[in-house]
């Protein structure tokens, strides 16, 4: 059998785990958002113990690669007794990853505000609170695009990884295939390809997202992580 | 739960072998990508046209798939032209292909933000172009691309990881054997997140210092 | 007249950029310790002519002979040396910005000169002491402001012992209050016969120190002549014309 009718009959099971690839992806980007803002705007506010607490996670979460975390949460799963499901496990890792990452991207953004900004709505009589959340957060979540793309890129190439735990995500059907077939080269290079359209149509439809919240004259520094691909 | 003969015994001798492994991917990787990065770089910001529009597929290319695909591909793929290599080797040449494209972004980048009045400033005082190069450009360049370049070899030594899934026995992959021979991840998996944590955590320090060294009052990276 | 001493020599110097002509056969003498001051509407092509001088901005045709040597700017070597022996002042300084001030003002003397360090950081020093800058040699572009900046600018080019130094708006990117600082160590050089050609807009330095001033409009010199003879009480100029303009544009 030749390596194209190999790519062809495979390519309808390897497409198959885009979508497992970016539910995973999505799962974790979502967690990452929903975590990392109060992450960012506990580092940046918040009382210095707080701040320790938030400093020590990133510094953990960035430090370890994600494949020792996904057998590390793994053992951990086993260990306590939880049922372990490949999928969840593989959204968790890269979730608390992107938390940490995604908590620097945002915390970058807010300390680029001027401190005139704060200092503004505390004189109009506003809390701190409301402050961030209707000054500082709008400014800072659009200056944060351009970073969060570029993570989300990151994020999707990382997910290959977890294939490791059985998750039937591209790079898993891949593998399978080209362990039955031998046309491992030929395999490869389309969940390559797959890769590399998917960053591609996700990068543009960040930058159409960056377009459309664009504030005029108010500058979103580049967006150079955007066209980078 | 912690058992001393285990982790001593059995455990540590064999995260301590892999790691030498992993320093052995790492330190050349960082090297020669570096410096391919380097090569790449230049030729992206002041080659002919034909040579950026290669630098730039190239880079984008290598940005778009995931490094695992990568080392899948080359680890396979040599074989077929006839090169065999060692898990080690195969592991070893995609990180600096990957490695080198990132770099080149950062060079390139840092590159591009020297203004052309400091170029002006050393002709008129009569700098030929190589003088210009070494003395003006090379001294602001490097320091503009540090932080980036920096961070790239802190992400390649967490992407050193990927060695084990090319069967590359470096500390992720001893730290599998005997994971997978005594069935206690958790214990297996902190101590080997431990190493890498220990080894980011030296070169953040070590690029910390370095940009505090090199730092110029109001020179900054943008 | 008696015969000057003419260091630099400009025949015909003609720029085309972009489809439009920027200079047009401009030509200019600069005798020994003279100070000629270039003035005109922005874009008139003051700061190109500068930069054509010392090939920053390559001329398409036009002669530039120093000290009676024609220069010829395809031959790298002799371009270096030449431009070596001109001083430049920037409008916006380009002091470099990975260099602390002594270092700014020796690099060119260690590189180019091919002096040793410890002469060439003497000689900084003395040349920073000439501008009032002795104190500050330690710091670095960022730390100075606008005013110290183009003075190191200035000890920089001086330190190279300069035949004839050109000056491009050396004080339009200053505040107001830091002119003066400036054009005080220019006005010290050319009461030491230092010779310059400078564009500017400083009307009442030009008047009070320039030998000459050439009027610039739309790349060609329509004008030139001494302050007096230009700026005389009822001399129907556009040199005149420009400089009234720009007193109640001031006011």
């Amino acid at each position: 059998m030749d390596s194209l009718s190999v790519i062809i009959n495979a390519l309808p099971y390897i497409l198959g785990g885009t979508f497992v690839t970016v539910g995973a992806v999505g799962a974790a980007l979502a967690m990452g958002l929903c975590l990392g803002v109060p992450f960012a705007v506990a580092q940046v506010y918040g009382p210095p113990l707080l701040r320790r607490l938030v400093a020590l996670y990133v510094w953990f979460f960035r430090g370890i690669p994600i494949l020792v975390l996904l057998f590390l949460f793994y053992g951990f799963f086993l260990s306590i007794g939880l049922p372990v499901n490949p999928f969840v496990i593989s959204c968790l890792v890269m979730g608390c990853t992107s938390t940490a990452y995604q908590s620097q991207i945002f915390r970058g953004a807010i300390q680029s505000l001027p401190s005139g900004q704060l200092k503004a709505g505390r004189a109009l009589g506003m809390r701190d609170g409301q402050t961030i959340r209707f000054i500082i957060l709008p400014q800072a979540l659009r200056l944060s695009i351009p970073g969060w793309a570029n993570e989300f890129s990151i994020l999707l190439k990382d997910s290959a990884v977890c294939y490791v735990l059985g998750t039937q995500e591209i790079m898993a059907r891949t593998a399978a295939i080209a362990a039955r077939t031998h046309e491992h080269l030929a395999l490869y290079a389309t969940a390559g390809v797959i890769y590399f359209v998917l960053t591609l149509i996700v990068l543009k439809l960040l930058q159409k997202l960056e377009e459309k919240v664009r504030v005029p004259g108010y500058g979103t520094h580049g967006s150079a992580a955007l066209k980078g691909a | 739960m912690f058992d001393p003969e285990f982790v001593f015994e059995e455990l540590l001798p064999a995260l301590n072998r892999g790691l030498l492994v992993s320093i052995a991917l790492i330190v050349p990787a960082s090297i020669l990508g570096f410096l391919g990065g380097l090569a790449i770089g230049c030729l992206r910001g002041f080659g002919a046209p034909w040579m950026r529009r290669l630098g730039d597929c190239y880079t984008a290319i290598v940005r778009g798939v995931p490094l695992a695909v990568q080392l899948m591909m080359i680890y396979f793929a040599l074989p077929k032209l006839g090169i065999y290599f060692e898990p080690y080797g195969a592991a070893l040449l995609s990180f600096i292909i990957c490695s080198a494209a990132y770099h080149s972004e950062y060079v390139r980048g840092a590159l591009l933000s020297i203004s052309q009045g400091q170029i002006k400033a050393a002709r008129a005082l009569g700098f030929n172009t190589l003088q210009t190069v070494l003395w003006i450009v090379a001294p602001q360049a490097a320091r503009r691309a540090l932080p980036g370049c920096g961070n790239e070899i802190i992400y390649l030594i967490k992407y050193s990881s990927l060695a084990y899934l090319v069967t590359c026995m470096e500390l992720m992959g001893e730290g599998k054997v005997v994971a997978s021979d005594t069935f206690r991840f958790t214990e297996v998996f902190i101590a080997v997140g431990a190493y890498y944590l220990v080894m980011v955590t030296l070169a953040t320090w070590l690029l910390n210092w370095l940009e505090k060294r090199y730092r110029i009052p109001g020179f900054g990276s943008h | 007249m008696a015969q000057q001493d003419i260091v630099l020599d400009i025949r015909n110097i003609s720029k085309n950029l972009g489809g439009k002509d920027i200079l047009k056969d401009c030509s200019l003498k600069v005798a020994r310790g003279e100070l000629k001051v270039l003035i005109g509407p922005s874009g008139a092509g003051k700061s190109t002519l500068l930069q054509c001088i010392n090939c920053l901005i390559p001329p398409d045709s036009g002669e530039i002979i120093l000290e009676g040597t024609k220069l010829n700017p395809e031959n790298t070597r002799e371009l270096c040396a030449f431009r070596a022996r001109v001083g430049m002042i920037f409008q916006d300084f380009n002091l470099f910005d990975h260099l602390t001030a002594i270092d700014n003002v020796s690099i060119a003397l260690r590189k180019v000169r091919g002096m040793n360090a410890k002469d060439a950081r003497d000689r900084a020093m003395e040349e920073l002491g000439r501008v009032g800058l002795a104190n500050r040699y330690l710091l670095y572009p960022a730390q100075l402001s606008g005013g110290q900046k183009q003075r190191v600018a200035i000890a920089r080019a001086l330190a190279m012992d300069p035949t004839v130094i050109l000056l491009d708006e050396p004080t339009s990117a200053l505040d107001p209050e830091l002119v003066g600082e400036v054009l005080a160590v220019i006005r010290d050089l050319a009461q030491n016969g230092m010779t310059m050609v400078m564009a500017t807009h400083q009307m009442d330095f030009a008047r009070a120190l320039a030998n000459e001033i050439l009027f610039m409009q739309n790349g060609v010199i329509i004008e030139q002549g001494t302050p007096q003879a230009l700026l005389a009480e009822g001399a129907e100029t556009r040199t005149r014309d420009f400089f009234t303009k720009l007193l109640s544009d001031g006011e």
